[in-house]
C-alpha cells in the first residue's frame, strides 16, 4: 500500500480523502438515513430557518426539508460527475490511444476533429448540445462527458505516442500479436495512471459544470434535487432567506475543494518522475554529515581525497555508494578511475564538488583538499567560486548538459562571465577562442550555433570548452566518450591529450575502459563496489593486475586483435551496495576467495613502492611489483 | 553451407517533408540497396558507426519495418509480406535495452507466454513445459516467472529478451547491439551464453554492434556499414586484421587498444555527410586520404577480391 503512503504524505491530500469519503459515504447511505422525503412540498414550512424543529437544516421556498434535499441532490450530483468523467475518461482515452497508436494519417484526421470540437468555447458547447438533446440530467451528463472528451483524448494520445514506440512494443508484434491486442494487453495497462490523473484533476470541474447546468435550468428537473438546481431554485430568495442557497452552495465548494486536493495527491502519488523525488528540489550542495575526525592534507597533489565516504540515504537503507575512498592527483597529471557500474566511481567524482544530490545524498565522511583547503563543508559561496572555476566537469551526454534554448556561444559566454567580470564582447572573443582550441573549425560562425545543430562529437568538443573556459587547474570527465562513435573518441581522447600537454591540467578521467585508460592515464585506480581495490601507474597495472577483480575483469573485455575466441567471463553480480558483505567485497566471485577474505575488513596495502592493492592474496609476488 | 538468409538488393528510403497529398518532398536513404548472404550456423557482424542504417536494416530483416526495395529469403523462401507475425516463426530479435523492452506491467511469464500462444498455438500445459526448458537452457531460475522487469538487472533482462527470442523457435537470430547496455562482465557472460545457445540449438545469428573487438571476438564474417551501404564484407580475422576500405582502417584504428600510443587516425576535421544531401560519388570520399576525382563521380562496387574480402573502393589497401 505505497500508493497510500505516499499520498498520506501530503496532509492536504488526506484531508481531502477523509472529507470525500464521508461524503461518499453519507450520500451512499442516504437511502437509510431517516430522512423526510426531500420532495414532499408544505408551504406552510417555507424557508424555516436552519437548526429549527423538523428541519436540521431548514425548508426552503416550497417548504422541502433542505437536509433531505441536500442528500439526495449531493447524491445525484456526485453519480453525475463520476458518471462524466468516466464516460468523458473512456472515451478520450479510447480516441487518444487509437490516434497515438496508429499515428500517421489515422491520427491526423482523429486529432484534428479533436482540435476542431476545442474550437468551441466550453460553455457554448455544453449549451448547444443540451439545446439540440433537450434539458435533462441525462443530457446534461452528455453534454459534460463531450465537452471532457478532447482534454482526455489529447492527453492520452502523447502518452501512447511514446509508448507505441517503445521496444517491448515491437517484441509483442515479433510475438505475433494483433494490433489490437497490442493495444489491449500492452499499451493500455501503461496508460492507465495517466487517465487515473487525469481524471482525479477534472472530476471536481465536471461536478461544477453539471451543476451549472442544472442552475441554468438545463439539468435536473423540479422536483427532483440535485446541487446546482438548489441553487438556481434558491436564487430569488438570496437576499431575503441566505440559508437556503448557502446549504447547497457550502456542499459543492466542499465537494470541488476536497476532490481537487485529493487529485493533487493522487497526480503526485501516481506520477513516477514525483515518485522519484524529481521535483523535490536538491540542495546546492551535498549534505555533510561527519562524525569521524576530518583527515589532515597529505601530499602533494593539487586535488586529493582522503577516507572520502558518501552514502545515500533512502527510506530506512543507508547505501555506501563511497566507501573510504583515497586519492590524489598532481598537476599535469591523468588519473584514471576504472569500474564497473554502480562502483561508485561517478558519486566519488561528483562528491569531490559537493554535487551528488541531497537529499538523498550524505557525505558522511573523509576530506577533499583542493591546494589544502578542505571542500567538504566548506561554505557554498567557497565551493561555488571554485566550482568550474578552479576544478571543472565534463559529463557522458553533452546533449543533456548543453542547454538545448541558448546557443554554444552563450553557454560559453554565462561560464565565463559567472566567474570573471568581463564584458560580453570580450566574453565572446574568448568563446570564440575556446572553441578553436577544442579544434571546433569556423568557430567565428559555430559560436552562433545551437546544441542540435551540432553533432555528438562536436557537442562534446563545446562541453570540454565549457570545462576549459576559465583556465581551471582540475578537470574531472566523466565517461566523457562513452555515448561516442569510435573514430570520434579517438579525437576527442586525443584533444584531452593535448590540452593536459599545453596546459599542464590534472585530469581525474572516470571511464569503463581499459583500452581509454591504457591511452591516456598515468595512474589508474580501479574501484569496485564503492572501494578502490587497486590503484598504480598505469602500464603496471595493465601488464600485471594485482587484483583477482581487475585481473578477470580485464579477461572479460575482448580486445581488438585478438580474433574470435571464448571470453573469460566474472560468475556472479556485483554486490548491492546496501549490503555490502564483511571483508572483501569481490570474494564471491574470486575463485580465490579463503576464510580470511570474508572475516573482516582488508585495508589497502602497498605492494612495491608505487603500487596499493586491497587484497590478501594478489595475482602477482610483492618482488615482481617492486621489479 | 546453405544460405540461411538471402538480401537482395534490400533499401530503405524515409519520406522527409511530408504532405497530405500527393509525394514527399524528399528523401532520406536509410539503407541503400545492398545485397549480404548469411550461411546457416554462422555469425555475422554487422559493425559502423551511429546513423550508418544498421538499426534500420536489422529492423527491415524482422519486418518491423517495410523494405523500399529489395527481398528478403530464408531458407531459399521469399518473404514478401511486411507481417512480424510470419516472420516471427523464422527470424527473431533481441533488442539493444534489455528494460525497455519488456512491458514493466507484464510477469516474465506472460511476457514469455506471448510468442509460445500467438506463434505456435501452444496450450497452457505445453507452455509451462516449454519455458522450463528454454529457462533452463538460458540459466535462469523459474522463480523469476512470477516477477515484473524492474526486478532484474541488465544482464539477467537480457538473457529473458534472449529466452523470449527463443520461444519464437526461430533459427535465425538479429542481435542488435545485445551487449552494450550491459557492464564487461556481464557482457561475457552474455556472449558466451549466445554462443553456447548458437551451437545448441543451431542458430544463426547477425550480430549488430559498434564494438569492433566484440564484433571480432563472436563473428565468422564482419561486414562493415558506412552511410548506408556495405563498404567492406569478409571473414573477421581479416578485415580487422588487414582492412581493406579505408573506412575500415580508420575505424580500427580508432579502437582504443591496450599497448597502443594515442594517435589521431584521422587528420581532417570533417563532418560526416548529409543524408537529406548525399554526396555524389563514394560517401566516405570526404574523409578519405586516398581520394582522388574518380571517387567524386560513380560510388564504387563492392568486389570480392582473392581473399574472399569484398570491399568497395577504387583504391583498396
Amino acid at each position: 500500500m505505497s500508493f497510500l503512503r505516499l499520498l498520506s504524505r501530503n496532509r492536504l491530500a488526506l484531508a481531502g480523502l477523509i472529507v470525500m469519503s464521508v461524503v461518499v459515504l453519507l450520500a451512499a447511505l442516504t437511502p437509510l438515513l431517516p430522512l423526510p422525503d426531500p420532495d414532499v412540498t408544505n408551504t406552510a414550512e417555507r424557508f424555516k430557518k436552519p437548526f429549527s424543529e423538523g428541519a436540521l437544516l431548514g425548508t426552503d421556498h416550497l417548504g422541502r426539508d433542505l437536509a433531505s434535499r441536500l442528500m439526495w441532490g449531493t447524491r445525484l450530483s456526485l453519480a453525475v460527475g463520476f458518471a462524466a468523467a468516466v464516460a468523458a475518461a473512456t472515451i478520450g482515452a479510447a480516441i487518444g490511444v487509437i490516434a497515438g497508436f496508429y499515428g500517421g494519417r489515422v491520427d491526423n484526421v482523429i486529432m484534428r476533429g479533436v482540435d476542431m470540437l476545442m474550437g468551441f468555447p466550453y460553455i457554448l458547447l455544453a449549451l448547444a448540445i443540451v439545446a439540440a438533446l433537450g434539458p435533462g440530467l441525462m443530457n446534461a451528463l452528455i453534454a459534460v462527458a463531450a465537452v471532457n472528451i478532447p482534454f482526455f483524448a489529447r492527453n492520452i494520445r502523447g502518452v501512447t505516442v511514446g509508448i507505441a514506440h517503445k521496444e517491448f512494443v515491437d517484441a509483442a508484434r515479433l510475438c505475433g500479436m494483433s494490433n489490437a491486442r497490442i493495444i489491449i494487453t500492452e499499451v493500455v495497462p501503461n496508460v492507465i495512471p495517466v487517465i487515473v490523473i487525469a481524471m482525479s484533476t477534472t472530476v471536481g470541474w465536471m461536478i461544477l459544470e453539471t451543476a451549472g447546468l442544472s442552475f441554468l435550468g438545463l439539468g435536473s428537473q423540479p422536483p427532483q434535487a440535485d446541487l446546482g438546481s438548489m441553487l438556481g431554485e434558491a436564487r430569488s430568495a438570496l437576499i431575503t432567506n441566505p440559508h437556503s442557497s448557502v446549504v447547497p452552495g457550502a456542499m459543492i465548494l466542499v465537494i470541488v475543494m476536497a476532490i481537487n486536493l485529493l487529485g493533487d495527491g493522487v497526480r503526485d502519488a501516481l506520477d513516477p518522475r514525483l515518485k522519484s523525488g524529481a521535483l523535490s528540489r536538491p540542495m546546492p550542495t551535498t549534505m555533510v554529515r561527519r562524525t569521524d575526525p576530518v583527515p589532515q592534507p597529505e601530499g602533494d597533489g593539487i586535488l586529493s581525497l582522503r577516507d572520502l565516504q558518501t552514502q545515500f540515504h533512502v527510506k530506512d537503507r543507508i547505501y555506501k555508494a563511497v566507501g573510504r575512498v583515497d586519492l590524489s592527483v598532481r598537476p599535469g597529471e591523468f588519473l584514471g578511475i576504472i569500474g564497473e557500474s554502480g562502483s561508485g566511481k561517478s558519486v566519488t567524482a561528483l562528491s569531490i564538488m559537493g554535487l551528488v544530490a541531497s537529499p538523498p545524498g550524505v557525505i558522511t565522511g573523509g576530506a577533499v583538499h583542493y591546494k589544502g583547503e578542505d571542500l567538504i563543508g566548506a561554505p557554498y559561496a567557497t565551493l561555488r567560486r571554485l566550482r568550474g572555476d578552479r576544478v571543472a566537469y565534463i559529463f557522458q551526454d553533452p546533449q543533456a548538459t548543453l542547454h538545448p534554448l541558448y546557443t554554444v556561444g552563450a553557454q560559453l559566454i554565462e561560464a565565463i562571465q559567472s566567474h570573471h567580470r568581463t564584458s560580453t564582447s570580450e566574453a565572446r572573443a574568448r568563446a570564440i577562442e575556446l572553441l578553436k582550441s577544442v579544434r571546433i573549425p569556423n568557430a567565428e560562425a559555430r559560436v552562433d550555433n545551437y546544441p542540435h545543430e551540432m553533432s555528438g562529437g562536436m557537442r562534446q568538443r563545446v562541453g570540454i570548452a565549457v570545462a576549459l573556459a576559465n583556465d581551471p587547474e582540475v578537470i574531472i570527465a566523466d565517461e566523457p566518450t562513452t555515448a561516442l562513435d569510435v573514430t570520434v573518441q579517438a579525437q576527442i581522447l586525443a584533444l584531452l591529450g593535448d590540452l593536459r600537454r599545453e596546459r599542464g591540467l590534472a585530469i581525474i578521467f572516470i571511464t569503463h575502459d581499459f583500452g581509454v585508460v591504457a591511452q591516456l592515464c598515468d595512474r589508474v585506480a580501479v574501484m569496485y563496489a564503492g572501494r578502490i581495490v587497486e590503484e598504480g601507474p598505469t602500464d603496471a597495472i595493465l601488464n600485471a593486475p594485482a587484483h583477482p577483480y581487475t585481473a578477470r575483469l580485464m579477461a572479460c573485455v575482448p580486445e581488438l586483435g585478438q580474433g574470435r575466441r571464448q571470453l573469460a567471463a566474472i560468475p556472479g553480480l556485483p554486490p548491492v551496495v546496501d549490503k555490502l558483505p564483511a571483508g572483501c567485497a569481490f570474494a564471491d566471485r574470486c575463485p580465490k576467495a579463503a576464510s580470511a577474505c570474508r572475516s573482516g575488513d582488508i585495508a589497502l596495502g602497498a605492494l612495491g613502492p608505487a603500487r596499493k592493492i586491497r587484497c590478501i592474496d594478489p595475482e602477482i609476488p610483492v618482488q615482481e611489483a617492486t621489479a | 553451407m546453405s544460405a540461411a538468409l538471402k538480401l537482395t538488393d534490400l533499401s530503405k528510403t524515409f519520406p522527409v517533408g511530408k504532405r497530405l497529398f500527393g509525394a514527399p518532398k524528399a528523401g532520406v536513404k536509410a539503407v541503400q540497396p545492398l545485397s549480404l548472404t548469411v550461411e546457416k550456423g554462422e555469425t555475422l557482424g554487422i559493425v559502423g558507426e551511429s546513423g550508418c542504417g544498421k538499426s534500420t536494416l536489422a529492423r527491415m530483416l524482422v519486418g518491423l519495418l517495410p523494405p523500399t526495395t529489395g527481398q528478403i529469403e530464408i531458407d531459399g523462401a521469399p518473404l514478401d509480406n511486411a507481417d512480424p507475425a510470419t516472420f516471427g516463426q523464422k527470424i527473431q530479435y533481441v533488442f539493444q535495452d534489455p528494460i525497455s523492452s519488456l512491458n514493466p506491467r507484464k510477469t516474465i511469464r506472460q511476457i514469455m507466454e506471448s510468442p509460445l500462444r500467438y506463434l505456435h498455438g501452444m496450450d497452457a500445459k505445453a507452455r509451462t513445459a516449454r519455458i522450463a526448458e528454454i529457462f533452463a537452457a538460458v540459466n535462469l531460475r523459474e522463480e523469476f516467472l512470477d516477477r515484473y522487469p524492474h526486478e532484474f538487472s541488465g544482464g539477467q533482462a537480457q538473457r529473458i529478451g534472449i529466452a523470449r527470442a527463443l520461444a519464437a523457435e526461430a533459427r535465425i537470430l538479429i542481435l542488435d547491439e545485445p551487449v552494450s547496455a550491459l557492464d564487461v562482465s556481464v557482457q561475457a557472460q552474455v556472449l558466451n551464453l549466445l554462443a553456447d545457445l548458437k551451437k545448441k540449438f543451431g542458430l544463426t545469428y547477425i550480430f549488430i554492434s559498434h564494438d569492433l573487438a566484440v564484433v571480432e571476438a563472436v563473428s565468422d564474417r564482419v561486414a562493415v556499414l558506412y552511410f548506408g551501404s556495405v563498404v567492406e564484407v569478409g571473414p573477421a580475422d581479416q578485415v580487422f586484421a588487414a582492412p581493406r576500405h579505408p573506412y575500415t582502417k580508420l575505424l580500427a584504428d580508432s579502437a582504443p587498444v591496450v599497448g597502443r600510443p594515442l594517435a589521431v587516425p584521422e587528420a581532417k576535421e570533417t563532418e560526416l555527410p548529409d543524408p537529406l544531401n548525399p554526396p555524389q560519388g563514394c560517401a566516405f570520399r570526404a574523409r578519405c586520404p586516398r581520394a582522388t576525382e574518380v571517387c567524386g563521380v560513380a560510388m564504387p562496387p563492392l568486389e570480392t577480391h582473392d581473399d574472399r574480402v569484398a570491399s568497395a573502393c577504387f583504391y583498396p589497401y
